[in-house]
């Protein structure tokens, strides 16, 4: 049992995906529900012991399973996890079953469809986290594209379509060079796709920068960074909120992962020589998007920009080469992972109620609804980095390890802690305080038991990981400090 | 005089004379059927080719065998492309009968007998060892293919079609002959193993040699359908009747990559820097006009006609990686995978005109994009198949498609080639746009009729199973690689 966990985390999903997808119309639409929970419940339980079993001590590759896939070119099933990627898969599944919740009242159009998405997508995600063979994983960061696609188009608001095709085109565009760059590799290397084997292999410094770059360009998109960040607020915006959930929390970490898994320890001198250009791009997510947050008059769109500036954040954390801005980057992205998650989840339940994402249609929601109210500020204070949230964690670790690398960095990082409590708090006021606006908010019913629940979990995680991020940081310790080994070490010959 | 003749070893060609014997005999046969829908017709068609498969598989000749006084030989790449062959016309006969039985002018028994010396005379291209008889089976099938796309009489657009074809046709096959007499005049000889050992031994006027490749290439491209030879491609896609069009778009590729292997590779190898070049240019040009061109097209076969000569480019990307300033250690990969792109291209655009076939039915054409609307309300089902073959073109895994792309990729790359593969996979990028619009016809609008899929239970059946191929050889591509490959180490 415990030798293909890891396999049992991508396939379970999949194959309770197509099992609901095997129920049909919306005749059977309770049916595909419950069978949806179960699965996803399920993809979580074995998630488990991952993190039970799993053995702090060392930086090598856990749970590991090996099988040869495609023979002639050398292409292995090939899964195992580390302290930077566990946490991750145990993260998506969770996230998965709280998608499938959230969705439980709202999608009542083709909702085996709908439900079977979300599975077969978790399932695909968990599989990038978990693949250590090069093409397993652009196998897997290539597929993922197609639930989301669906799920946009499908389900998605008034502009789904234009929003659909421009996620799946520009994600495509960033990954076929990736692809190249694979292919490159496994003729560098003599006849081998394993990342592991990557990892040891010497590389002229000229190489290193092309590689570098075609990395760069496959992951920046996904992240998304500035300028290439244009889809992010589209997709958002259109997408039905359990897409903009699964998007925020696992689809913006895949890029930052595959930066952590490919780019620094293949090409770790041109991460040093490029790392100005990466830092500068961080910076100017920041900051810059920072500002264009606080101009939205879309919730969801604010949301997506204050995405953005997270995720430049964590870039910023990965490139200072030590281990506070790698952990802070990391704890950051999970953290993240929890807060944007419930920030879109809570703009859901007023989508829901109101049918409209316009922050000007609101004011006063604190009046009917108090108990999401309450939530609301919660998230919205982690979002801003309020200290005792999950949030807070991160941004100060990441800001501490930018002290150390240079003083300025930090400066101009540091200020998206104003920036983003102004964005946030203010959006919150105007929506939650303020006199009533309308009839419509006056009418508002509050939130019912299964949003209850929802907002609840995440409430217990944002906090217990703010007060208490330990069992969070202590797995990472010595893949970090391996990968920081590793990337200290030059590649040249 | 009779002394003199030597009866030669039929074995190797048993699988030919069997579909000549029964094609006549059908012929005949097909007189005397009353039954409007020529249901024993169909049948013995389909038997016919089952019964030629069968043969095919069991003499496999594992060395290469020549009979004919040398101007046939059977090996292991012949016996792999026949079987494939007879595969794909027997599923194809399987899409096309209600389409057929429905339309008149159509259902009459010569469309099998047709079907029949079209798959001859490919199954001759394939197993030619000699320039005339390659030439005799191109002809065979072109022949044949004329009269099929006019088969429908009564249709303007069909005649037009034909007509183009059947010009343009001649065109291509008068320039092949040319370069033919010129390979002659240089070599002294038509059979292609001769021609490779002239060249070996280096008595060879090269100048000669290189004019009639200009054309040999030349009339090959054609047949493949690449720029700048594919004008006829888009109007004979559209016009011909969609059961011919599946078979254009399926069956004859197979034979035209045979055709690529044994003059190029098997005759001409030693002029491979020459020919690769040629190629080279042929194969980016397909992709970009081929790609750019199928994004404006409203109707589905006229799309997919322009995706298919993007993918010739594309599968010509591997034919030019064979050999890198004269060494070919890479030749045998390049090739293979060029073959493995190019079956996995025939089992998804079988698939994907097979979802046309099945949405039409009588007095209905199922052939423009919007009648794809909104499919996945009318049938789940067959939009996921329709999806997984869009997905499988546009080259995203786990599809086929996927590991046709990468092989030729890894080829180019091999090759050293880079920049020729960057050009590649950023016209894949364009490519995708009209792929995923298909999807998005199908599942993000809402349907114009909302009428159930009309077509016949083995069909539904047959396209499930193909659709289903598609999605699992994406995932297990590996069997098929490797027979792929041996297939073309036995050629050489």
């Amino acid at each position: 049992m415990s030798g293909n966990l890891l396999s049992l985390a991508i396939w379970i999903p999949i194959v309770a995906g197509l099992v609901v997808l095997s129920t049909g119309s919306d005749r059977n639409a309770p049916l595909a529900r419950g069978l949806a929970l179960f699965g996803a419940i399920l993809g979580l339980v074995v998630t488990v012991p991952l993190y039970i079993g799993f053995d702090k001590t060392t930086s090598a590759m856990q749970f590991v399973e090996l099988a040869s896939w495609i023979p002639p070119f050398n292409i292995n099933y090939h899964l195992g996890v580390d302290g930077i990627s566990m946490l991750f898969v145990i993260l998506n599944s969770f996230i998965t079953v709280l998608v499938v919740l959230a969705g439980w009242q709202v999608i009542e159009n083709r909702v085996a469809q709908y439900n079977a998405a979300f599975l077969i997508m978790s399932g695909l995600l968990n599989g990038i986290f978990c693949s250590l063979d090069g093409i397993l994983f652009y196998v897997f960061f290539e597929a993922s594209l197609i639930p989301l696609y669906l799920i946009i188009g499908m389900w998605g608001g008034p502009n789904r379509v234009y929003a659909a095709f421009k996620f799946f085109l520009y994600t495509l565009m960033g990954s076929l060079l990736f692809l190249l760059a694979l292919i490159y590799l496994f003729f560098q290397s003599g006849g081998s796709f394993s990342i592991l084997d990557w990892h040891q292999l010497p590389l002229a410094l000229n190489t290193q920068i092309w590689l570098f770059l075609a990395f760069l360009i496959a992951f920046a998109v996904k992240v998304p960074m500035w300028p290439v960040h244009t889809w992010l607020p589209d997709a958002h915006v259109e997408a039905p909120t359990g897409g903009s959930v699964v998007l925020a929390a696992i689809g913006l970490k895949l890029g930052a992962y595959g930066l952590l898994r490919f780019s620094l320890p293949i090409t770790p001198d041109a991460s040093h020589e490029l790392s100005g250009l990466i830092i500068a791009l961080s910076l100017i997510a920041v900051i810059y998007i920072g500002f264009v947050a606080l101009v939205q008059a879309d919730m969801k769109k604010l949301v997506a920009y204050s995405s953005i500036a997270h995720m430049g954040f964590v870039t910023l954390g990965f490139f200072m080469f030590n281990a506070l801005g790698i952990e802070g980057a990391l704890v950051q992205m999970i953290s993240h992972g929890f807060v944007s998650g419930a920030m879109f989840l809570c703009i859901g339940v007023l989508y829901d109620r109101m049918h409209s994402r316009q922050i000007a249609d609101y004011g006063g929601v604190v009046n009917s609804m108090p108990k999401f109210a309450a939530f609301f500020m919660l998230f919205s204070m982690a979002n801003a980095g309020l200290p005792a949230t999950s949030g807070f964690v991160g941004e100060f670790m990441i800001i501490l390890g930018a002290v150390k690398f240079n003083f300025w960095v930090a400066f101009a990082a540091a200020t998206t802690m104003i920036v983003g409590a102004a964005y946030t708090l203010w959006m919150y006021k105007r929506v939650v305080f303020g006199a009533v606006a309308n009839d419509h908010v006056a009418e508002l019913t509050d939130i019912n038991g299964r949003e209850f629940l929802i907002l609840a979990v995440l409430a217990l995680c944002v906090l217990g990981m703010g007060l208490y991020p330990l069992p969070f940081t202590e797995v990472m310790h010595a893949s970090v400090n391996d990968l920081l080994q590793h990337v200290a070490q030059s590649k040249l010959q | 005089m009779l002394s003199n003749f030597i009866v030669p070893d039929l074995v190797p060609a048993a699988p030919e004379l069997f579909v000549l014997a029964m094609a006549c005999v059908i012929l005949i046969v097909d007189l005397f059927v009353k039954s409007k829908e020529r249901t024993l017709t169909f049948v013995l068609t389909q038997l016919t080719l089952v019964v030629s498969a069968t043969i095919t598989f069991y003499t496999v000749s594992y060395d290469k065998t020549y009979t004919f006084a040398n101007m046939f030989v059977d090996d292991q790449l012949a016996d792999l492309l026949k079987l494939l062959l007879d595969l794909t016309v027997i599923v194809v006969l399987f899409y096309a009968r209600g389409y057929i039985a429905e339309r008149v002018s159509m259902a009459k028994g010569e469309f099998y007998v047709l079907v029949l010396f079209a798959t001859l005379g490919m199954m001759v291209m394939i197993s030619a060892n000699h320039l005339l008889v390659l030439y005799l089976g191109l002809e065979m099938m072109s022949l044949s293919i004329y009269a099929m796309v006019a088969l429908n009489r009564d249709s303007t657009q069909a005649t037009e079609a034909a007509m183009k074809y059947f010009v343009l046709g001649a065109l291509a096959s008068g320039l092949l002959l040319y370069g033919m007499s010129m390979v002659y005049g240089a070599t002294g000889t038509l059979e292609i193993t001769e021609i490779a050992q002239a060249l070996a031994q280096g008595a060879v006027n090269k100048t000669i040699l290189v004019f009639g490749l200009v054309f040999l290439v030349a009339g090959i491209a054609f047949k493949l359908g690449v720029v700048p030879f594919h004008m006829w491609i888009p109007d004979v896609y559209h016009g011909a009747p969609t059961p011919v069009t599946l078979l254009i778009a399926s069956a004859p590729k197979l034979a035209a990559f045979a055709m690529v292997i044994r003059l190029l590779v098997n005759g001409l190898f030693f002029l491979s820097p020459d020919w690769q070049q040629m190629l080279m240019i042929l194969a980016v040009l397909s992709m970009a006009i081929g790609n750019l061109a199928a994004i404006a097209q409203t109707n589905i076969k006229r799309m997919l006609a322009y995706s298919a000569i993007s993918h010739m480019g594309f599968m010509l990307l591997g034919m030019v990686s064979g050999v890198v300033d004269g060494d070919a250690r890479y030749a045998m990969n390049a090739y293979s995978s060029s073959m493995f792109y190019m079956v996995a291209y025939v089992i998804t655009s079988v698939a994907g005109f097979g979802m046309i076939l099945l949405l039409a039915r009588a007095g209905f054409e199922a052939d423009s994009l919007d009648d794809f609307k909104g499919l996945n309300k009318r049938s789940p089902w067959f939009a996921s198949m329709m999806m997984v073959v869009m997905f499988s073109m546009a080259g995203i895994p786990f599809f086929v498609g996927f590991f046709a792309k990468f092989s030729v990729l890894l080829a180019v790359v091999a090759a050293g080639h880079i920049w020729l593969a960057i050009v590649a996979v950023l016209f894949s990028l364009i490519g995708a746009f009209y792929y995923l619009r298909v999807v998005k016809i199908m599942y993000f609008d809402a349907p114009i009729d909302n009428s159930p899929i009309p077509a016949s239970l083995d069909t539904k059946l047959l396209l499930s199973a193909n659709g289903l191929a598609v999605a699992l050889l994406g995932l297990f591509p590996h069997a098929l690689m490797y027979l792929c490959a041996v297939a073309l180490i036995s050629s050489l």
